[in-house]
This record gives C-alpha cells, structure tokens and sequence, in this order.
C-alpha cells in the first residue's frame, strides 16, 4: 500500500447532478443493494470500490436503468438526475442514457468502422444536421478521448482491428459523442494493460472538466489516482462515501480499513 | 441356405466360439484368472469376433458380385435373335429371372424334383397357362431358349448360393479354429479385441466416405452413359424440354431450373423476412414463457414431413389461389403453380430459418447489445444497427442453405408447381423444377438405356452440384462467423 | 462545453418526450409489432395447415355401410355340397353378388321403401363393388355360415359414402354418371330405416389399397407394415453404425486431414437433397445389387443412408456432453481408452444418443421423395409376408401412399390421403413424444 498516492484535487463543485436515496436491488429474491444514500457531483470524479458481488456495479447500472435489461431485476427507492427521478413512469430510458454515457469492463467497439463507431450515438439520437457536422462530432469526440492522432488517417477501419486499450478509448469517444452530462465506467481498465491503464485514467481526468464521471473500479489505486470522492461498498450496503483523501486515510468505518489495508476483499 | 439361416448359423458358431475361447483360456490356467493376460471373456470375445467378422464380409461380397455373375453367365446363353425381338437384354434377363421364380413355385405346388423341371418343355406343357397359376404373368408364350436360359440361370444360381453357403461357413470356422489355437495365457487377448473393435469402428465411420463415393459414382457414371446418347451441348444450351416417348427428345436444362429458381425465389421472399422477423422477435423481445410456447410450436414446422405439405398445396392453397386470385386477375386457372408451390415450401422453410438465425444472433455477444444500449439505442436501433450487421455473415449463410434446401425440396413442387416446363414470368402458371423431372422421368415407362430416363441422372448430378456449393459456401461462411465471436 | 454542435438538442426534462423521441418510439413499437406478426404468422400458417388436413381426412376413419340380413344360399354358393372350400372358389364375386342384390331388393320390399322406380341393378350400385368379394372371404373362412342368414356390413360406394358426408350433393349427382339423384334418394331413405350407417372403419387402417374404382375399400395396411419394415432395418442397421462412427470420430480418431474430411462430408451428406438418395438407390441398390423394386429392403437401406448423417451427429453431441473428467476418471484406474468409452461414456451418453437415434427415425418414417425411385409407389394389394422374406417382397410406406392416392382422380381419395397424414403424424408425435420424455427423465446437467 506503500504506492498509494493521493492526490490532492479540489473538488470544483458541490451540486449534485445525481442522487439517490433508499435505492434497493433485487434480482429475483436477491436482495443485491439495500438502501444506498449517494450525492454524486457535478464535474468531479466518483469512484466505487469494495470487493466483488458488493453491489457496486449493480448500483452503476441503476444509475442509467441498464438494469431494464435484466428481466429479473427490479430496482426501488428514488434515484434523480437533475432533481427529476429517473425511475419516473414517463422517463424513456433511450433519452436517459443518451445523457448519462456509459463504458464497459471489457471494451465492446461494434462491429463497424471506427467513424461509424463513433457516429452511432449521435445518429440514433440526430444531433447532427448533415454529415459535416458529423464528421466535426467524430473528431472531437476521437480528440477529447485521445485518440484521434492514432486513428484519424484510418477511420473507415474496423473498430475491433485496434489494440485493446484503443478500443477502449474508442467506446469511450462514442460514448461522449452524445454529449452525455453523466459519464458511468465499469472497470474500464480491468482489460487493459499497464500502459493502456495509463492513458485511459489520464483521459479521465480530462474528462472530469466537462462531466461527472462515476467510475467502478477493483483497484484501490485506480480509485485513489482518479477520483475527487469514493463511496465503499460492502454486502450490498453502502458502508462509507466522502471525499477520496479521507476515505483512503481516515476511514470511519472498521470495514472501510480493514478494506483499504486488505484484510477484506 | 437362406441368408438369414446362414447369418444365424454364424452367429451361433461366434457363441460357441465365445465360451470355447473362454473356457480354453481358462483351462489353460487352471482356473486362476489372475495369470491371463486380459480378463477370461476377451480370448472369447477375440474367437468369436474372428468367426463372424470375416464371414460375414465374404457375405456381403458374394451377395452382391453373385448377380453380375449371374447375369453375365446367363446372358451369354440366349441366343441372339431372341435380345433382338425384345430390343434389349436387361429385358429379357427380367423375363429369364422371372420365370426362374416361377419355375421355382410351379415345381413346389406341383412338387416336381429337378429331373421333372428339366422335363417341362415350352410346347406342350403349357408353362405359360401353369406359370400364371403360380402368379406369375406373362406377357406372351415362354420361348424355348428363354426357359432354357431360366432353367440354366436357376441350376447356376442355386449352385452359387450353395457355394456361398460353403465358403461362408468355412470362413466362420477357420476363423474360429485359427483363433482358438492362438489362445494361450500370454495372448494380449484385449489389445487384440481393442484393436479389432477399433477396424470396425474405422470402418463403420468410413461408410458416409462411402456413401458419397456412391452417390457421386451413379451419378457421374449414368451422366456420362447420358452423354453418350444426348450431345451435352443440347442439354446445358437448349431452352426447351420436351421429352418424346418414340425419342427425337429436346432435353434443355434452363426451363427446369428457371422453374426451380422460380419457386425457391418465391419461398424464401416468404420465409426469409418471416423466419427473421421472428427469431428477431422471439430472441429479442419475447418473455421467456411465450419464447418457450412460440419456438417449439414454429419448430413443429419444420418436424411435418414435405409430402404433408405437399398435399396441403394440393388440397388446399393451390385451389385457394385459383380461385380467389388467379383466376379473378385473368392471371390462371392452374391450381398448381409456382405460387402454390412456392408459398407452401415458405411455409416449411420458416422455422428453419428462424431456428438457424436464432442461434446466429444469439451467438451475438450481450457486450454489443449493451453498448449500444448504454449509448442511449433503442432496442429496435439496437437490433438493426449492430445485431444484424454483426449477424450478417451468419444470416446470409442460413439463407443459403435455406436457398439448397428449397431447390432440392422434391414433394411439394411434385404436387403443388404442376407438370409444364415453360420459361414464364407468371407465377400463377403451372412450372416444372429439376426435381419434378426426375422423378417423372424415372417413374416412368420409359425403358432404362434412353436418353428419356438418363436425363434424370444428369439432373440429378446438376442439383447434386448446385446444392453442395451452396451447403459448402454456407458452412464456411457460418464457420468463419462462429470463430469471430470465440 | 465550447463546440456549440455538440449541444444536445435533447429536452431540458427527463419527463417530457420531443418530438424525435416520440417518432422512436412509434418506430420501436411498429418493428415490436412487425416481430409479434411474424411469429403469430408462423403459428398461423401451422394452425391452417393442421386444419386443413384434418377437416380433410377425419372422414377417412368413418365409412357409410349397408346393413342388410343376406341368406347364404347353399344351393347358389356350395353346388357339391360337400363344403370343401376349394370346390366353394370356384364361385365368383358375381354369384355373391347376385345374393347380395336379391337380399338388398327383399329388403326394401320388407322395410316399404319406395324404390323410385329403379332396377335392383340401380339399388345394387349404391353398394361397393367391394362388397360380395368381402362376403366371399367371409364364407370362405367359414363355410358353416352356408345355409345361415347373416346380417350382412358392405361398404356403400364412395358416392354414396360422399353423399353423407357432405362431398356429395343432389346437383353434382346430376352431372355425375356414377350416381343418380333417385339412388341418392333411395339411399337417404334407407339411412331412415337404419339401413345404412355411417361408423367407425377400422378397415382402413388394416387393409390393403384398393383400385381405383373403390376408394371405399383403400386402407393403409400394406403401407404401415412396409413402414414398419423399413424402420426396422433403419433402426437395426442406423443406431450400431452411427454409434460406431460416432465414437470413432468423437473418441478416438486423431486429428488430421483425413478425418477432418469426414466430417465435411458427414455435414455435406445431411444436406444432400432426398431425391438424390432415391438416384444413389435407384443405382445401387436396384440396377447394380439386383435386389428388388418396391421392396423395403431397398427402402430401409436408402432411408438408413440418410439418417445416418442425424444420427452422428446427434451421438456426437451427446459424447461430446460427457465430461473429460469421467474419461479421466476411468483411465486412471487402467482401464483401457476402449473401456472407458465402452464402459462409462457410452452408457452416459446413451440417452441423448437414443433420442437422437428416435429423431432420425421420425424424419424418416416420413420421407417420400427416394422412396418414389425405387418403385415403391406400386400397387400392392398383397401383404407382405413376416421379416425376412416379407423385407423383399413388393410393399409400399406411409408417405408414398399418401402421394399415390393423391394421384387418383375420384375426390374420395383425397379424403383417405388426408387420413393418412393424420395417421401419419400420429406416429410422428408419439415418436416426437417418446424423444421428449426420454431427455427430461434422463438428461442430465454436469
């Protein structure tokens, strides 16, 4: 643990963009998450830590109802994006994840070129009127993800021909390309290599001026490098959330410690 | 000897060979098991193996060399003039065994010995009146070389059959003997079994290599003979078909395989958007208790064999189009027509291509799905946009062979596209396919060696061809698709 | 936020839908419905084609008869009078139907029904002409009947039957020379007095096909035994060579390109077209082997062909479901690679390979195609004898009498085709039944 550092970030708002409160899980008679409290804030960096099956990821899926895809999943309590509840019988989940963008674990680019990869968002949802405002799109959503240096004389390339970590720079480019508010990873890094990782959590923190990021991650450090706040997750509950200094070296929680210092996980 | 009292006869002696074995291995150890080298019952196993197997192979051969033998031998015997007035010896030999048979009957109703067939002549002992007694009839008077030639084929086939008799029993014993003196407790009496079982296994599996071999040798070779009496130009380049029973035949290809392109065309522009809509719909929006009802139900489909289908066109929809638009558009007044025919066969192919493109966009990792999900698609954009063209490839292959089996799909268009080959654009007219044809021209009364009946082995080579491209592109195409996502 | 394109257009609120959000999800809701309509068009078509071919052929189990008291005259039928049944042959159709006639005219006298003005030849038509052959048998196989008066159950001809059953009306009576508006009249009034019925007919599943001119008397007895033959030597020669090459292919072969051949091939020969099969048949079995047309030898050979493929492949899968851990498992205690398979992985595996094997079966107790090849659409009025001399002798199946009936011109016919489907694919389902039950009470999850 002696490689842990903490960086010292201002955290440059405090409204909350998302809040839940009471939020409950349950897939089939499991109760996955129980009663969870978050604010998360604007143009700062949230991360999610606690060991595997904890619920965090759970959590993260609820925040843009891709848990509407689980058949078995039902999801209770009050989660709001702007004040208003996402679970709202007449919010249309396609217009809410449009504006909270989420990347996966393993990087998942389609099938298509690497342009079409990144106009798909903003061609379903018609953000752009006629094909040079796509093309502007595309390049700066490769540009803000770092990777249109690498890419931009080959763009009607298959996405799925780049390397690993420039795929998953590429989903993350096609995530922002619909301008989301909200930006959710799943262990966005656990598929990567060392240098991949790099990249990708520097891109991250660029990313923190523009949206609130929420980042799950199974890596301690990951979570310290990164982020302004983390939440702690243990059996379902949230056990500690607060600013990620204080997390890492003043937990209030036994369980929080006994995590951070790797007596559980 | 009967071929099934031989085959028991064989088998009873691999059982006795069986406990002869055992027990000689047995003895020979003095009753310690323990000092064998394998288990008591393999030195059976490995006696009673080396009596049936080989015996049963020299069967098999001699069964069936022993017709061509046969033919071969009597055939040299008729005389000239009487092949002539039949026109051809395949059928005079029918006669020749034919009367053979009956020979056989006659003699036991009446119960004759030898010397009195040998007596019965053709003039005066009215075998035809005493053949017909026996159920065999005959189309004229017996001549007196053919009942020769029958008396001759049944002497020489009765002395083959016991010679088959003999060798097959010798075979049984000296495979036997040879076996049981091998026996000692030293013998690796289960690597031996091991490897004889494993001779029957290669051999076994060796029969799809030569069922092929087969189908690709009659077809070829009945072709070539084709070839030898129709000019091949004619076949592959006329554009009409029109066979005549006293020859002088045109025998084009293209109007039987515009028919056939017509109506698979037909089927698949009704089971292709069907079958695709519903596996789409089935493994994309269904809940998994109408998914579990739906499929099974669509699979039924596909379980109904083709002549159920074909006598529902017949029956049924060909009388429906007929009557409620064909006839009122002045387009026909067939109720067997390439609509019917095609309609129907859509029918039967829509749970094959919903079953085959169901598994191909299951096969579509759930990692797409979200992705295109969390970026905010529809589950239709969803679909649409990365589902099937991820599954494309996959798509495009169950197609195809939805495509080979709609060409080579044989009772439907038999009773449901009619008779006529004609290059039409009308679908409500009655059309002929490959498949049509070579049925008709192989049941028909046409004699084997014309050109009328050989065509139906050129047609069947075509079809052969065209359906194994399309079964070999479609498997690679799927092969290809099913590495990608592994 | 600098890049003014890349301002969403999106509404400021979650709950209110533009305009585009509403238009996506009509489009989401037509292709929902578009799916909804393919599978209900489907399931659709299914039902159609069921009740078709079951309005079609439920009529082939139930037959109109006539039933009349006959006195069997022994002066007319044993003139000898010494009831020795070979002299009694020698009595023709025509004289029991001279009997049959002369009953039939007595008894619409007795039962006072107006006769229309017909001739007792007339009356006589309205009965098969199956009829005094059936009476004949009857006395044949038991000449104490002579002298008895019987009650007499003949089939009514087809028109008649039709005329019952609804296929059959006055007008088309009218037009048709086999039938006349007065018979049809004369035989309503006999359904009145009980002389004719319509019931149950067991014969059709048992007899034999009948010419042309009596679809009355056609039943499917010859072709569910010839069926049945066939699948016999399906099974018999089928499931031991499709386990062997199975276990060959799946156990123990090695890996190269020869037997990487054979699997293309075995995957190519399960989409080979059935008709080509019937062309191999035709080749093979008739014109090079000699063996006989119309035979089930020759059918059951040809259908064993083409399961084989299904069955190997279903085996297959079914070895391949066995986990490796039993393999080891057996090794390990020096069992030999054959006692292993032989031992533990064949008895695992044995009901997937039996349902598969039942699988195969089905498909081909319904296949027609190479069957019409090989000569078995026939006329065979004979059973055939018991296996296995029966295997040889002229026979014909299920499916291809169906083909056959279809292809006879009176409407009756289409009647009994559809029977036979229903018959058919009632074996289907049982067969279909039994694969079922034999994977949900065997199979087993590792």
């Amino acid at each position: 643990m002696n490689d842990m550092r903490i960086v010292e970030r201002t955290v440059s708002t405090d409204t909350a963009k998302m809040t839940a409160r009471r939020a409950q899980v349950y897939y089939g008679d499991n109760h996955a998450l129980k009663d969870v409290d978050v604010d998360i804030l604007d143009k700062t960096v949230t991360a999610f830590i606690g060991p595997s099956g904890c619920g965090k990821s759970t959590f993260l899926r609820c925040l843009n109802r891709m848990n509407d895809t689980v058949a078995s999943a039902r999801v209770m309590g009050e989660i709001k994006l702007d004040g208003e509840d996402i679970y709202d019988k007449r919010v249309d989940p396609v217009v809410l994840r449009a504006k909270i963008g989420m990347v996966f674990q393993k990087p998942n680019p389609f099938p298509k070129s690497i342009y079409e990869n990144v106009a798909y968002g903003p061609r379903i949802h018609g953000l752009a009127r006629g094909k040079a405002e796509l093309d502007a799109i595309v390049e700066t959503s490769l540009k803000k993800a770092a990777l249109w240096n690498e890419v931009k004389d080959r763009l009607d390339a298959p996405g799925t021909g780049l390397s690993g970590g420039q795929q998953q720079r590429l989903c993350i480019a096609r995530a922002i390309a619909t301008s989301p508010e909200v930006l959710l990873m799943d262990e966005p890094c656990s598929a990567l290599d060392p240098i991949a990782t790099a990249q990708v959590e520097e891109l991250i923190d660029e990313l923190r001026s523009q949206f609130s990021v929420v980042i799950v991650t199974h890596s301690m450090q990951q979570a310290a490098r990164v982020s302004q706040r983390t939440a702690f997750f243990h059996l379902g509950h949230l056990v500690e959330y607060g600013e990620t200094g204080q997390i890492f070296t003043n937990p209030k929680d036994p369980r929080t410690e006994s995590y951070i210092t790797g007596r559980i996980g | 000897m009967s071929v099934g009292l031989i085959s028991l006869i064989v088998l009873g002696l691999a059982a006795l060979g069986f406990f002869l074995g055992r027990q000689k291995a047995l003895s020979s150890v003095k009753g310690d098991a323990r000092l064998l080298h394998s288990l008591p019952s393999y030195y059976g196993w490995s006696v009673a193996l080396f009596t049936a197997v080989p015996a049963m192979l020299v069967m098999i051969v001699w069964l069936f060399v022993q017709p061509t033998l046969l033919e071969t031998q009597v055939a040299s015997t008729i005389p000239a003039e009487n092949i002539a007035a039949s026109g051809n010896i395949s059928l005079v030999m029918a006669d020749v065994r034919r009367i053979a048979d009956g020979l056989d009957l006659v003699a036991a109703r009446a119960g004759l010995d030898e010397a009195g067939i040998d007596a019965l002549r053709a003039d005066f002992s009215d075998l035809r009146g005493r053949l017909a007694e026996v159920g065999v009839a005959l189309g004229a008077n017996v001549d007196g070389a053919i009942l020769a030639a029958a008396k001759e084929y049944r002497t020489y086939s009765n002395s083959l059959r016991l010679g088959m008799s003999v060798v097959v029993l010798l075979a049984a014993l000296i495979g036997a003997g040879f076996a049981w003196m091998r026996i000692s407790p030293d013998l690796r009496a289960r690597n031996l079994v091991e490897q004889f079982t494993m001779a029957l296994l290669i051999g076994c599996s060796l029969i799809a290599v030569a069922t092929t071999a087969g189908i690709i040798a009659s077809l070829v070779f009945e072709t070539w003979h084709f070839f030898q009496l129709y000019p091949a130009k004619d076949f592959f380049f006329s554009l009409t078909w029109n066979p005549q029973f006293r020859g002088g035949s045109d025998l084009g290809l293209w109007p039987l395989v515009w028919g056939t392109m017509y109506v698979s065309f037909i089927s698949l522009v009704v089971a292709v958007p069907i079958g695709l809509m519903a596996a789409i719909y089935l493994s994309e929006y269904a809940s998994p208790r109408m998914r579990a009802t739906a499929k099974p139900l669509l699979e039924i489909l596909a379980g109904i064999p083709s002549i159920v289908y074909g006598l529902f066109a017949l029956v049924t929809v060909g009388p429906l189009l007929r009557d409620w638009i064909a006839g009122p558009l002045g387009l026909g007044n067939s109720s067997s027509s390439v609509m019917t025919a095609g309609l129907v066969m859509g029918i039967m192919l829509i749970p094959y291509v919903s079953s085959l493109s169901d598994d191909i966009i299951n096969a579509v990792p759930q990692a797409m799905r979200d992705g295109s999900f969390g970026l905010g698609a529809t589950q239709s954009e969803t679909v649409k946009r990365v589902v099937i063209p991820a599954a494309l490839p996959g798509i495009v292959g169950a197609i195809l062979l939805a495509a080979s089996r709609a060409i080579g799909e044989t009772m439907i268009v038999v009773m449901g596209a009619g008779a006529a080959a004609q290059l039409s654009l009308n679908p409500f007219e009655a059309m002929t396919t490959v498949t049509v044809k070579i049925v008709s021209q192989l049941t028909g009364d046409t004699e084997f060696a014309s050109p009328e009946t050989l065509v139906a082995f050129a047609l069947g080579l075509t079809l052969f061809c065209i359906t194994l491209a399309l079964n070999v592109l479609a498997l690679v195409i799927v092969r290809k698709y099913r590495e990608q996502y592994e | 936020m600098t890049d003014a394109s890349l301002n969403p257009a999106a509404p400021k609120s979650l709950l209110t839908a533009d305009a585009r959000t509403r238009n996506r999800r009509a489009a989401e809701m037509r292709f929902r419905m578009i799916g909804l309509s393919a599978v209900l068009l489907g399931l659709v078509a299914l039902v159609f084609l069921m009740v078709s071919i079951l309005g079609n052929g439920v009529g082939a189990f139930r037959q109109t008869f006539v039933e009349i008291p006959v006195m069997l005259d022994p002066a007319a039928l044993d003139k000898s009078g010494n009831r020795d049944v070979e002299q009694m042959k020698k009595v023709t159709t025509v004289g029991y139907g001279k009997l049959i006639e002369k009953a039939l005219g007595a008894e619409l006298v007795a039962r006072n029904i107006d006769t229309q003005g017909l001739t007792s030849k007339d009356i006589m038509g309205l009965m098969s002409k199956e009829a005094p052959a059936d009476l004949r048998n009857q006395v044949l196989a038991n000449p104490d009947l002579l002298g008895q008066t019987i009650t007499f159950n003949g089939f009514a001809t087809s028109r008649v039957d039709g005329f019952f059953k609804g296929r059959v009306t006055m007008d088309s009576a009218l037009r048709d020379s086999n039938i006349s508006p007065e018979q049809l009249t004369v035989a309503q009034a006999m359904a009145d007095a009980g002389l004719i019925e319509v019931k149950f007919n067991l014969s059709f599943l048992t007899a034999p096909d009948a010419s042309e001119l009596r679809p009355e008397a056609a039943g499917l007895g010859v072709a569910i035994l010839g069926s049945a033959y066939m699948m016999l030597i399906v099974l018999a020669l089928s499931l031991p060579i499709g386990v062997a090459s199975s276990i060959y292919l799946e156990e123990l072969a090695p890996k190269n390109k020869w037997t990487d051949m054979i699997e293309v091939n075995i995957a190519n020969l399960a989409a080979v077209p059935a008709i080509v099969y019937g062309i191999l048949a035709l080749a093979l079995f008739i014109n090079f082997a000699g063996l006989p047309q119309s035979a089930p030898i020759v059918g059951g050979l040809v259908l064993t062909l083409m399961t084989l493929p299904t069955i190997i492949i279903a085996t297959r899968a079914a070895l391949k479901a066995v986990p490796p851990s039993i393999r080891d498992a057996a090794l390990g205690v020096g069992a030999s690679r054959m006692q292993a398979i032989f031992h533990h992985v064949l008895p695992l595996a044995m009901p997937g390979i039996l349902t598969g094997t039942i699988l195969g079966l089905a498909r081909a107790l319904g296949e027609s195609a190479p069957l019409l090849l090989i000569g078995m659409v026939a006329f065979v009025k004979d059973y055939p004898a018991a296996p296995p001399e029966g295997l040889m002798q002229p026979a014909t199946a299920l499916p291809v009498q169906v083909y056959q009936w279809t292809q006879r011109s009176d409407p009756a016919f289409v009647e009994r085709a559809s029977g036979a489907i229903i018959v058919l694919l009632v074996f289907l389902l049982i067969m279909n039944a039994v694969a079922i039950i034999l994977r949900r009470r065997f199979e087993r999850r590792w």
